[in-house]
C-alpha cells in the first residue's frame, strides 16, 4: 500500500514505454498512474453501486410481514452475502502479507476490499431492517459501521496526509531528524557548562524530557504543553532579549541552540503527527474488525440457538 | 595527602578510557566548573559542588558548598564522613563517584551513568516513529476485544440457558441471553421478556407449539389437518424453495410463530398477513371439492357478498338459515314493529315522544325529542353490539301494560305470560264487577289506539267500549286493537278456550357468527348511514348493510381505500365467538384467568 501512495503522491510520474511493458497494471494507458481507487476503471466502484441499487430496489419490491428484519428469507440472504463480504475483506490482512504476481494483484484486492467495503454499509442497514436495539444484533452492526467509518477515514488521510507530511520532512529522513536532535543537545550540554546552577538546571529539564512524550493526545493532536525546551528558550529570550548579542557570552549560545531545537521539536513532532494520523485508522479498524467477527459470530450463533 | 582521581569516559563503541590525576592536597573540589580536581560535565552538578577534605583520622569529610546535596551510598546527605578504605559511592547528577583506598591513597573514580539528554534517540528510532508505546499493539487489542466479545454475548448466555434457574423469583433477574433478543416483544407477551426459555425451549431448535399451547391451552385447530393441507394452494418454485431450505434448518411448516410473529417491537401483536389466507380460501373449492364455503379473497375486490343467518320463519326455535344479503332476506322475529313510524318526526309517535321526551330522555336534545335508535337500543358493555330490546325496559315507556290504578300504583299486566293476563283479566273483573269507564281512569280520554288526546302512555286495551264481562275483554286485549296484538302475532284458541297463544320472539344479536363486527370502531358513522331503518315499515326487515356499504370505506390490505382491512380485521384463525386476534382471557374481561397460566412456562420443565 506504501509503494501505492508514494506514487498517488507524485500523479505525474510518467511511465518509460520499456517499464510500460512490465508496469502494465500500475499505469494506466495515458500513462497517469493508477492507485487502487480509480482501479481498472473505477471497475469495483461501478460493481458496488450496482450491487447496492439492485439490493435497495429489491427492498422496496420484496414484501416482508409485518415489516423487514434480518429473519426473513431475504434477510437471511442480505445477512449472508454480507458476512461472505466480511470474512472476505478480512482475507485481505493474509493476502497482502503474501507476495503474488498471480491474477488478483495487490491492488486489485484493495480496490475491491475499499468498495466492497462501502458496499456493506447498504448490505448491512437493508439487512437490520432499520432495526436496532441493545443486542448482540446492533452491536455487530454498529461495530460494522464503525470499521467502514475507520475505513473511509483512513482512505482519506492516505489520500492527503502524505503531501502535507512530504512538505514538512523538506527532504530530511527520520534518522536525520533524530541526529541534529541528538546533536543539539550535545552543544546545549557543552554549552551549559559555564552557567550558574538555576540556568544549567533549565538546560537540564530540556535535556532530560522526552520531547516527544505525552501520550496519544499529544501526539494527534500536535500539542505538548509541558515542553521544557520552550519554556527553557522563554527564559533564556527574556535574560537575553535585552543585552546585546555578544559572540562569547555562553547564555547567548544557549539560548541561540534552544531556538533550534525548539525548531527541529516543531518539525519532527509535526512529522510524528502526520505518521499518527496515518496509522491511527488502523489501530481501530484492525482490532475492531476481530470484534466485529466475534460479534458476528455471537450473532449467527445467537440467530440459530434461539431459531 | 594524595587524591587519585580516575576520570572515565567510554568512546562511541563503549570502550572505557581512564584518565588518571593525583592531587596532592588536603582540600579537592567536585564540580562543574573546569577548574575543580573533579571536574563533572554534568549540569545537574554545581559549579563548585562540594569538597573533599582529608583529616586526620584517615577518614574523610565530603560537604556540600552551595548548599545543594548529593547522594552517599543511596541516601541524600550534605555532609558526610567517610572512611575510604571501607569503600563509598556518591552520585552527583548523572556522575558515580567510587572512593576506595589503594595502596595509601584515597581513590576517587569518577564515571558517567545515562545519557546526557532523554530525547528519544535513546528509543528505538523504529519504536518512536511509530504508535508503539502510545496504544496497546493492534494484536493484543484485536485479540482482546475478540475475547471480550464472545465472552460476553456468546459464551455467557450459553451460560445462562445452561443454568436455567427454575426458581419463579428469579424470572425477572436478570439473564445474559437477553443479549439475544432481536426486539421487544409484544404487549401480551411482555412478561416473558427476560425469559427466552419460556418459548426457546431446546437450543438450535426453532419454537414450537408446544411452548405456546403451554399458556394458550384453548387454542384449536383452524380446521381438519387433512382437510387444511388439501385447501392450501400449491406452493410456487420460490416457495417450495424457502420451504425446503426450512425443513432443512429445523423450521418446519406450520408453526404458531409462522403467523404469530414475536420480537417486532413493543406494541400489540402484528395481524397476519392477508395473503396467509388467501393462499387457501382464494381458490379453495378447485381443491377443497364440496366445500360449502365460497372463495374470497381480497376484502375490496374478491370477497363473497354477506351470508348472515337469518330466522326464515318465526317459532321456538325459529327456522335459522344462512342467506346472501344478495337474495334480499327478511328476518322473521315474531315481532310487529315498523321502523319507519317509530322514526318519524311528524306522526303520533314523535308528539307522543315529545310529551314522554323529558322524562325518559327522548330524542337528541330537549328541543328535538323525536325518537332515536338510542331510545330503544342499548349497547352491550362492551359496546360492540345491542341487547335485545325487551319490553320492560324498550317498550314499555310508551305501552303500558297498566290494567288499574289504586292509589299510586299502576297495577299492570304481565308481559311475556298469556295465561296470567287472561288470569289478571278475569281476577279484575271478579273483584271490580262490571267495568265502567268512569271508574277507570287509567283508560279515561283514550279511546282508540292512536289517538293521544291525553299526554299518557298506551294502556292494556285501547277499545272504546266498555266490556261488561270479562270473556270480551280477554278477546279484546289478544285481538285486532289489542295491546297484545299490535306487537305479537296472536294464536287464538278454539272458542271456550283461554288459552291464548303468543309467538315467540327471537332477537338475534348478531347476524354474521363468522366475522367480527365492532360497532365502538364505527362511532363515527351515524346508526342510518349503514342501516336504513328510517324506511323500513316492517319489522321482518333485515336492516343490515350489504359488503358494498363496507366498501366505501373498507378495502383489501393493500388497497388504498380509507381503512385497507387484512382478512384478520374481521375474521379469526382460530375460529371463536369473539374478536379476531384477541386471546380469549382478554375477550371476555369478566372470565378469571388462571394465575397459574403466566408460570406454566416456566414450571413446564419441572
Amino acid at each position: 500500500m506504501a509503494t501505492q501512495i508514494k506514487a498517488k503522491a507524485q500523479p505525474n510520474a510518467k511511465a518509460q514505454p520499456k517499464a510500460k511493458a512490465q508496469q502494465t497494471s500500475r499505469i494506466a494507458s495515458d500513462g497517469r498512474h493508477e492507485g487502487y481507487l480509480r482501479y481498472a476503471s473505477f471497475r469495483w466502484l461501478k460493481i458496488t453501486v450496482i450491487l447496492s441499487l439492485l439490493l435497495i430496489a429489491s427492498y422496496f419490491l420484496v414484501d416482508i410481514r409485518p415489516r423487514h428484519n434480518g429473519g426473513s428469507w431475504y434477510g437471511y440472504t442480505l445477512g449472508s452475502i454480507g458476512v461472505l463480504i466480511i470474512l472476505w475483506l478480512t482475507m485481505l490482512g493474509i493476502r497482502k502479507r503474501t507476495m503474488s504476481n498471480r491474477h488478483w494483484s495487490l491492488k486489485a484486492w484493495t480496490s475491491a476490499h475499499v468498495y466492497l467495503g462501502l458496499s456493506l454499509i447498504v448490505i448491512g442497514t437493508l439487512h437490520t431492517g432499520f432495526q436496532l436495539g441493545w443486542n448482540v444484533h446492533s452491536l455487530a452492526y454498529v461495530l460494522m459501521m464503525l470499521v467502514i467509518l475507520s475505513g473511509i477515514w483512513g482512505i482519506s488521510v492516505y489520500a492527503t496526509l502524505p503531501r502535507v507530511m512530504s512538505a514538512n520532512r523538506d527532504q530530511t529522513t527520520e534518522t536525520q531528524m533524530l541526529a541534529s536532535l541528538n546533536s543539539i543537545d550535545r552543544q546545549l550540554h557543552d554549552a551549559a557548562q559555564p552557567l550558574g546552577q538555576y540556568y544549567a538546571e533549565l538546560v537540564q529539564t530540556s535535556l532530560r524530557q522526552n520531547p516527544f512524550g505525552g501520550g496519544i493526545f499529544s501526539r494527534l493532536s500536535n500539542q505538548y504543553p509541558r515542553c521544557k525546551t520552550r519554556k527553557a528558550h522563554a527564559v533564556f529570550m527574556e535574560i537575553t532579549g535585552g543585552s546585546p548579542q555578544v559572540g562569547e557570552d555562553p547564555v547567548e549560545k544557549v539560548n541561540s541552540l534552544l531556538g533550534r531545537k525548539k525548531a527541529i521539536l516543531a518539525r519532527t513532532r509535526k512529522h510524528l503527527q502526520l505518521k499518527a494520523l496515518l496509522e491511527i485508522w488502523l489501530y481501530v479498524h484492525v482490532p475492531l474488525t476481530f470484534a466485529l467477527i466475534a460479534a458476528l459470530s455471537a450473532h449467527i450463533v445467537s440467530v440459530f440457538f434461539y431459531w | 595527602m594524595t587524591f587519585l582521581v580516575r576520570q572515565i569516559s567510554r568512546t562511541a563503541e563503549g570502550r572505557e578510557i581512564i584518565r588518571p590525576q593525583s592531587h596532592d592536597a588536603s582540600e579537592i573540589i567536585i564540580g562543574r566548573d573546569a577548574a575543580c580536581e573533579i571536574h563533572l560535565a554534568d549540569l545537574a552538578v554545581e559549579l563548585r559542588h562540594a569538597s573533599i577534605k582529608a583529616l586526620d583520622s584517615g577518614h574523610i569529610e565530603i560537604a556540600s558548598l552551595g548548599g545543594l546535596g548529593f547522594e552517599a551510598d543511596g541516601r541524600i546527605v550534605t555532609q558526610i564522613k567517610i572512611n575510604p578504605a571501607g569503600g563509598a559511592e556518591l552520585r552527583f547528577g548523572s556522575h558515580i563517584l567510587k572512593i576506595a583506598r589503594e595502596d595509601g591513597i584515597v581513590t576517587i573514580t569518577a564515571e558517567r551513568k545515562g545519557e546526557l539528554s532523554d530525547n528519544g534517540s535513546a528509543q528505538d528510532e523504529a519504536s518512536l516513529f511509530t504508535m508503539r508505546g502510545l496504544l496497546p499493539g493492534r494484536r493484543i487489542s484485536a485479540w482482546a476485544f475478540l475475547i471480550l466479545v464472545l465472552a460476553a454475548f456468546l459464551a455467557w448466555p450459553i451460560h445462562s440457558f445452561y443454568n436455567y434457574k427454575k426458581n419463579e423469583r428469579e424470572s425477572a433477574a436478570f439473564r445474559a441471553d437477553t443479549f439475544w433478543s432481536s426486539g421487544k416483544l409484544s404487549t401480551a407477551h411482555a412478561s416473558l421478556e427476560n425469559n427466552c426459555k419460556a418459548c426457546h425451549t431446546e437450543a438450535f431448535v426453532a419454537v414450537k407449539d408446544s411452548s405456546c399451547a403451554s399458556c394458550h391451552t384453548d387454542v384449536h385447530n383452524h380446521a381438519d389437518p387433512k382437510r387444511l393441507k388439501i385447501a392450501k394452494a400449491p406452493l410456487e418454485w420460490d416457495g417450495k424453495l424457502l420451504r425446503d431450505i426450512g425443513i432443512q434448518f429445523n423450521r418446519p411448516e406450520g408453526r404458531c410463530v409462522e403467523c404469530h410473529t414475536e420480537h417486532e417491537g413493543a406494541g400489540p401483536m402484528q395481524a397476519t398477513k392477508q395473503e396467509f389466507c388467501t393462499s387457501c380460501h382464494a381458490t379453495m373449492d378447485t381443491r377443497l371439492i364440496g366445500t360449502k364455503l365460497p372463495n374470497a379473497g381480497d376484502f375490496g375486490t374478491a370477497h363473497p357478498q354477506f351470508t348472515p343467518l337469518v330466522a326464515t320463519a318465526a317459532g321456538l326455535p325459529p327456522v335459522m338459515k344462512r342467506v346472501s344479503l344478495d337474495k334480499k332476506p327478511t328476518d322473521d322475529s315474531g315481532l310487529k314493529f315498523p321502523h319507519a313510524m317509530h322514526l318519524s318526526r311528524t306522526n303520533g309517535v314523535a308528539r307522543m315522544a315529545q310529551r314522554l321526551g323529558g322524562k325518559y330522555d327522548f330524542g337528541s336534545s330537549a328541543s328535538d325529542s323525536a325518537l332515536q335508535c338510542k331510545d330503544c337500543h342499548t349497547k352491550t358493555a362492551d359496546g360492540v353490539r345491542f341487547m335485545p330490546v325487551t319490553m320492560e325496559s324498550n317498550c314499555a315507556m310508551c305501552h303500558s301494560l297498566g290494567l288499574e290504578k289504586i292509589g299510586d300504583t299502576v297495577r299492570t299486566l304481565r308481559h311475556g305470560d298469556p295465561r296470567m293476563v287472561v288470569a289478571d283479566i278475569r281476577a279484575f273483573y271478579r273483584a271490580g264487577g262490571p267495568f265502567r269507564a268512569k271508574t277507570q281512569p287509567m283508560i279515561e280520554g283514550r279511546r282508540r289506539p292512536g289517538e293521544f288526546a291525553v299526554s299518557r302512555p298506551y294502556f292494556a286495551y285501547f277499545g272504546s267500549v266498555n266490556y261488561g264481562r270479562a270473556d270480551s275483554a280477554v278477546r279484546a286485549v289478544f285481538s285486532k286493537g289489542g295491546a297484545c296484538y299490535d306487537c305479537h302475532t296472536i294464536f287464538t284458541p278454539p272458542a271456550g278456550s283461554d288459552n291464548w297463544g303468543v309467538q315467540a320472539v327471537h332477537q338475534s344479536m348478531r347476524y354474521m357468527a363468522k366475522g367480527w363486527f365492532d360497532h365502538n370502531a364505527h362511532k363515527t358513522e351515524t346508526c342510518s348511514s349503514c342501516h336504513k331503518a328510517g324506511q323500513s315499515n316492517l319489522a321482518t326487515d333485515l336492516l343490515l348493510p350489504g359488503i358494498a356499504t363496507c366498501r366505501n370505506c373498507h378495502g383489501g390490505e393493500a388497497s388504498r381505500s380509507d381503512v385497507p382491512s387484512s382478512c384478520a380485521m374481521c375474521h379469526s384463525y382460530h375460529i371463536g365467538d369473539g374478536a379476531p386476534w384477541v386471546p380469549s382471557h382478554r375477550e371476555y374481561p369478566g372470565r378469571k384467568k388462571d394465575p397459574k397460566q403466566d408460570k406454566i412456562a416456566i414450571r413446564r420443565e419441572e
